[in-house]
C-alpha cells in the first residue's frame, strides 16, 4: 500500500503542491494579521465588495465570448481582447458628440442606449469577420496554428485601431444621473456599480435564455456537443458557428460600455488584461459552462477587489493593489493545477487541459 | 466570363482590393510614407501602398480567370481596377464633404490630396479611376507575357523599388567609401531614385535576371571531386566568416547597433525555437527569463545602492544564467500537464507576473521598481572593454555562435527527437519510453538559458534595466519570428530576425506599424504558409502531406483565401 503511494506520487506532485500551501498559507496568515491590524473599516471592506462585484458582472460578459467559442470550437479567441476593446473605443466619439450637444444629459437612458447599441454593432461585426477570415479557414488545422493566427489578429486589430483613432487615451464623459449614491438598506453604494451589476445580469439572463430555450442556442449547444452529428442533423455548422462569434462579440461591445462607465478611459491596449482576466474567469469556472462562465467571473472579481488588501496588507507589503493583475494569473495557474475542469465543468474540459 | 457569378466575384475582388486600399490609408501607412519617393519627383512609396492591394487583387483575379483570350484578361483586369479605385474613389469623395478627421485621426486633407495626386479633386478622382483600370490591364498584360520576361520585369520593379526606399540608409554607409558617392549621387536624388537612376536601375537588373534565367537551363551541373567539394565548402564558409566578422567594422555604429538589436533577438529566438519548434510547447511567457537574465546581472554588477555582490560580468553571468534556468524549471513543474492553449495562457501569465512583481513598490528596495536598474557593468577582457556598439557585436556574435552550435547539436541528438516525439504525440511518446517530465522541464531549461543570456547582453548593451522593455509583446516578437521563419527550423530564426527584427529599425517609418505587420504577418503565415519562410524538411513534409491526404476538406476555402485576406 505504502509501496504503491510512493510510486504515483512523483516529484512534481510534491513540488506542487508545495506551491498550493505555500499560497494558501500567505492568504490564511495575510488574512488573519490584516483582519487582526483593523486598517479597513467592515464599510470599506463592503465597498471593496460591490466594487468587485460589478467588476466580476463586466467579465462575466467578456468571458461568455471565450467559453461559448471554446466550446463550439475548442480554442481560445485570443482576440476576444481586442473585440472587446473596438466596441468602447470606436463609441466613445459617439458619447462624446451626444455629450457635447447636452444629449447625453437631457436625455441619459436614450444616449446609453445609442451608445450601447453602437459599441455591440461594431464588436459583433470585428468578432464575426475574425471568424470568416482567420478562423474558418484554418478549422482543421493543428491545434498550435489557430491559436497562433488570434495573437497574430489580435495584435492586428490593436495597431488597426491605433491607426484609426490615435494612440492616445481617450476619457468618456459622464452622466449626470448615474453620478452619486444611493442608499440601500442604510448602505450607501455607488450608481454605477449597481447599475454596471445589474446590466450584467440582466445580460447574463438573457445570453442563457439565448442558449437554453431559442432553437439557435440548441443549435449550439448539439454543435458544441458533436459537430459531424450535428451537421448530418441538418444544422448549418457554419451559420450556428457565426452567430456564437456574434453573440459573443456583442455581448463583449456591451461589456466595454459597462467597463468604461466603472473605468471612464479607453484606448488601443484595453483590452488586454480585462481579456485576460475575462479568460481566466472562464477557465475557474468552467470553460465552456455558461453558468460557470457567470461564477467565475464574480468570484474573479471579487478576488481582485478584495484580495489584494485582505492577502497582502497584513505581510506589511505596499501598495498591496499594485499586485492584483498578479493575482488574477496565480487564480489562473492554480486552477489549471489543482482543477483544470473548473468549479462547475466536468465534460468539455477533461481530456483538454 | 460569361457567367453572372463570374462578374459578382470580380466585383468583389475590386472591392476588397479598393477595401484593403482604404484601410491602409486610413491606419496612416500611405501617409507615414507620403515622403519617401521611390523615384523621385514621380512615385512614393505611399502611393505604391495606397495602390498595391488593387494591384495585387487584379493580379490574382486574372490569374485565377485563367482565360487563354488575352482580350478577356485584359478586361478582367480592368473591370477589377476600376471597382477597387471606385470603392477609394467614393472614399476620397465622402471624406472630401464630411470632415472625419475627428474620429479617424489619420484622413487628413493632405491624405486625400495625396491620393487624387494632388490633382484638383474633381480631377483627381477621374484620374484615379483611370490609374485603376491601367493598373489592371497592366497586371492582366505581364501576366501574358513569357514567363522569363515577366521573372525579368517584377525582378526589375523591386529592386527599383527597394533601392529607391533604403535611400538614406545606403547613402550613411557609401558616404565612408569616398569614391562611391559620386555613383550615388547620379544614382539617385533628394529622396529616391533620380529618374535617369532609376531607369538604370531598372535596366541593369531586368538585363541581368532575363540572362540569368536563360542560361540556368543550357547550364550542365558542374562534377567536383569531393576534395574539390570540400574545398569549395570551407572557402564558402571561410567568405560567411569574414563577412559576418567585417560587418560592424564596414557598416558603422548606427548598423552595428541594429545588428546588435537582431542579433539578441536571434538567440533568444535560438531559445524558444527549442521550446515551441522542436518541443511543441507553445510559451507566451519567454520575456520572463529575459528580464530574469537582465534583472540577475544588473542587481549582480551595479555600483548603485541595489547592488548586491558588485561583480564583474562575467562572473556574474553564470549566476544570471542559473537564476534563468531554474525559473524555467519551476515554471514547467506546474505547467507540466498542460497542453497548447492553455500552456499559452499560463506561461503568458508567468510573464505577466514577473513584470507586475519587478514594477511593484514591494520589491522596489531590491530591483529598482519603476526606475529599473542602472550602471550595469560592461563586459572587459583584460583593459579592453566591449563598451560601443560595434564591439558588443563580438560578444552578441559569440552568445549566438554557441547557442547556435547547441541547438544544431541537439536538433537530431536523442533529446531532440524525444522532444519531437512529445510534440507530435505526447501519449504514444510516453509509452515508447520517454521521461516525459524531464524532457519537457529540460526544453523549458534550454529555452530559459538563451533566453537569459539574451537578458544578460541586452542588460549589458543598454547599461541599464527598466520594466518597460519587458512586457508581453517581446514575447510575441520572438514567438513572430521563429513562426516567420519557420517553426524548428534554425536558419528560419535567422530570417525571421532579420526580416522582422532587422527591416522595422532600418526603416524609421515603420516603428509605428510594426506590430500591426507583425499580426497581419502571422495571420497570413498561418493561413498561406504554415511552415514558415525557411522550412525544416520534416514539417514541411508533414504539411504538405496533410493536403495531398484530405483534398475533400473544403476546397473552395483553399482557393478563396486571398480574397478572404483582403476582407480585413
Amino acid at each position: 500500500m505504502l509501496r504503491t503511494l510512493r510510486q504515483r506520487i512523483t516529484i512534481t506532485d510534491i513540488f506542487i503542491w508545495i506551491i498550493g500551501l505555500a499560497i494558501a498559507g500567505v492568504v490564511i496568515f495575510g488574512t488573519i494579521r490584516t483582519l487582526e491590524g483593523g486598517r479597513y473599516s467592515g464599510g470599506a471592506w463592503l465597498d471593496l465588495t460591490i466594487k468587485g462585484l460589478a467588476l466580476g458582472g463586466v467579465y462575466a460578459l467578456i468571458a461568455m465570448g471565450y467559453t461559448m467559442v471554446y466550446g463550439i470550437l475548442k480554442m481560445i479567441n485570443f482576440a476576444h481582447s481586442e473585440v472587446f476593446m473596438s466596441g468602447p473605443f470606436t463609441a466613445v466619439f459617439i458619447a462624446l458628440g451626444l455629450s457635447n450637444s447636452g444629449f447625453l444629459n437631457r436625455q441619459p437612458i436614450i444616449g446609453l442606449i445609442i451608445i450601447t447599441l453602437v459599441s455591440a454593432a461594431v464588436s459583433m461585426t470585428i468578432a464575426i469577420l475574425l471568424e470568416r477570415i482567420c478562423y474558418r479557414p484554418l478549422r482543421t488545422a493543428p491545434r498550435l496554428v489557430p491559436l497562433i493566427t488570434a495573437i497574430g489578429a489580435s495584435f492586428f486589430l490593436q495597431y488597426v485601431f491605433r491607426g484609426f483613432y490615435g494612440s492616445g487615451s481617450k476619457g468618456y464623459p459622464t452622466i449626470d444621473i448615474l453620478k452619486g449614491t444611493w442608499h440601500i438598506f442604510g448602505i450607501e453604494v455607488f450608481k454605477i456599480q449597481l447599475i454596471v451589476l445589474a446590466s450584467a445580469i440582466i445580460m447574463m439572463l438573457t445570453l442563457y435564455a439565448i442558449v437554453q430555450w431559442t432553437k439557435i442556442g440548441k443549435a449550439m449547444r448539439s454543435v458544441s456537443e458533436d459537430k459531424e452529428a450535428a451537421e448530418l442533423m441538418g444544422i448549418d455548422v457554419d451559420r450556428v458557428i457565426v452567430f456564437t462569434f456574434g453573440v459573443g462579440g456583442a455581448s463583449a461591445g456591451i461589456a466595454g460600455i459597462l467597463y468604461v462607465l466603472l473605468f471612464p478611459v479607453v484606448n488601443f491596449y484595453m483590452g488586454f488584461f480585462p481579456g485576460i482576466k475575462a479568460f481566466t474567469a472562464a477557465v475557474l469556472g468552467g470553460i465552456g459552462n455558461v453558468p460557470g462562465a457567470f461564477l467565475g467571473s464574480i468570484i474573479l472579481g471579487l478576488l481582485e477587489s478584495v484580495g489584494p488588501n485582505l492577502f497582502l496588507t497584513g505581510l506589511g507589503i505596499p501598495s498591496p493593489s499594485q499586485l492584483k493583475d498578479a493575482i488574477a494569473f496565480i487564480v489562473l495557474v492554480l486552477i489549471l493545477i489543482f482543477r483544470p475542469t473548473g468549479i462547475l465543468g466536468e465534460r468539455i474540459a477533461q481530456d483538454k487541459a | 466570363m460569361e457567367k453572372k457569378s463570374d462578374w459578382v466575384k470580380l466585383v468583389k475582388n475590386g472591392i476588397i482590393g479598393g477595401g484593403l486600399s482604404v484601410l491602409l490609408s486610413v491606419i496612416g501607412l500611405v501617409q507615414a510614407f507620403e515622403s519617401s519617393y521611390v523615384i523621385s519627383g514621380v512615385i512614393t512609396m505611399g502611393q505604391i501602398f495606397a495602390l498595391s492591394p488593387i494591384l495585387f487583387e487584379c493580379y490574382l483575379s486574372v490569374r485565377k480567370a485563367s482565360t487563354k483570350n488575352t482580350l478577356a484578361a485584359l478586361s478582367v483586369g480592368g473591370l477589377v481596377g476600376f471597382v477597387g479605385a471606385a470603392v477609394l474613389a467614393i472614399f476620397v469623395g465622402i471624406s472630401h464633404v464630411i470632415n472625419i478627421r475627428n474620429v479617424l485621426i489619420n484622413v487628413s486633407p493632405d491624405l486625400l490630396s495625396l491620393l487624387t495626386f494632388r490633382l484638383p479633386m474633381a480631377i483627381g478622382l477621374l484620374v484615379l479611376l483611370g490609374v485603376g483600370v491601367i493598373i489592371g490591364v497592366i497586371s492582366a498584360a505581364v501576366l501574358s507575357l513569357p514567363a522569363r520576361f515577366r521573372n525579368a520585369l517584377t525582378q526589375a520593379i523591386l529592386y527599383v523599388i527597394l533601392l529607391g526606399l533604403f535611400r538614406d540608409l545606403i547613402f550613411t554607409v557609401i558616404i565612408r567609401w569616398g569614391f562611391v558617392q559620386y555613383a550615388f549621387l547620379w544614382l539617385y536624388a533628394q529622396s529616391g531614385l533620380s529618374i535617369p537612376g532609376a531607369i538604370f536601375v531598372f535596366i541593369v537588373v531586368g538585363g541581368l535576371t532575363y540572362w540569368r534565367l536563360g542560361r540556368v537551363k543550357k547550364e550542365t551541373p558542374v562534377k567536383r571531386t569531393k576534395q574539390q567539394q570540400s574545398i569549395y565548402q570551407w572557402g564558402t564558409r571561410a567568405i560567411i566568416a569574414i563577412v559576418v566578422l567585417s560587418l560592424p567594422l564596414v557598416l558603422g555604429s548606427y548598423f552595428s547597433e541594429i545588428l546588435d538589436n537582431v542579433g539578441i533577438y536571434v538567440l533568444m529566438g535560438l531559445g524558444l525555437n527549442i521550446v515551441v519548434g522542436f518541443a511543441g510547447l507553445l510559451d507566451l511567457g519567454y520575456v520572463a527569463f529575459y528580464a530574469i537574465g537582465a534583472y540577475t546581472l544588473g542587481v549582480l554588477t551595479t555600483t548603485e545602492a541595489v547592488g548586491l555582490l558588485h561583480l564583474s560580468f562575467w562572473a556574474a553571468i553564470p549566476f544570471a544564467l542559473v537564476v534563468a534556468v531554474l525559473s524555467g524549471i519551476i515554471l514547467g513543474l506546474p505547467v507540466l500537464r498542460m497542453r497548447g492553449d492553455y500552456l499559452a495562457i499560463v506561461t503568458l501569465g508567468f510573464g505577466e507576473i514577473i513584470r507586475i512583481l519587478v514594477l511593484s513598490d514591494w520589491l522596489k528596495p531590491h530591483l529598482g521598481g519603476s526606475e529599473g536598474v542602472q550602471q550595469i557593468a560592461q563586459p572587459t577582457i583584460g583593459s579592453f572593454v566591449f563598451g560601443d556598439q560595434q564591439r558588443l557585436y563580438y560578444v552578441i556574435l559569440a552568445g549566438i555562435l554557441i547557442a547556435g552550435f547547441i541547438a544544431v547539436r541537439l536538433k537530431d541528438s536523442h533529446l531532440g527527437r524525444s522532444w519531437m516525439a512529445l510534440r507530435e504525440d505526447e501519449d504514444v511518446a510516453q509509452a515508447m519510453g520517454i521521461n516525459k517530465v524531464a524532457t519537457k522541464l529540460l526544453a523549458f531549461a534550454m529555452g530559459a538559458l538563451f533566453s537569459g543570456l539574451g537578458g544578460v547582453l541586452f542588460a549589458t548593451k543598454i547599461g541599464s534595466v527598466y520594466p518597460q522593455s519587458f512586457s508581453f509583446i517581446v514575447s510575441i516578437n520572438i514567438l513572430s519570428l521563429i513562426i516567420i521563419g519557420g517553426m524548428g527550423s534554425i536558419p528560419g530564426v535567422f530570417i525571421g530576425g532579420l526580416a522582422l527584427v532587422g527591416l522595422p529599425l532600418l526603416l524609421s517609418q515603420f516603428t509605428d506599424f510594426r506590430y500591426l505587420i507583425y499580426g497581419a504577418a502571422l495571420v497570413a503565415m498561418m493561413l498561406y504558409r504554415p511552415e514558415g519562410l525557411a522550412p525544416e524538411a520534416r514539417r514541411r513534409l508533414e504539411l504538405h502531406e496533410d493536403r495531398v491526404e484530405v483534398p475533400h476538406e473544403e476546397p473552395a476555402t483553399v482557393l478563396k483565401t486571398p480574397g478572404e485576406l483582403g476582407g480585413k
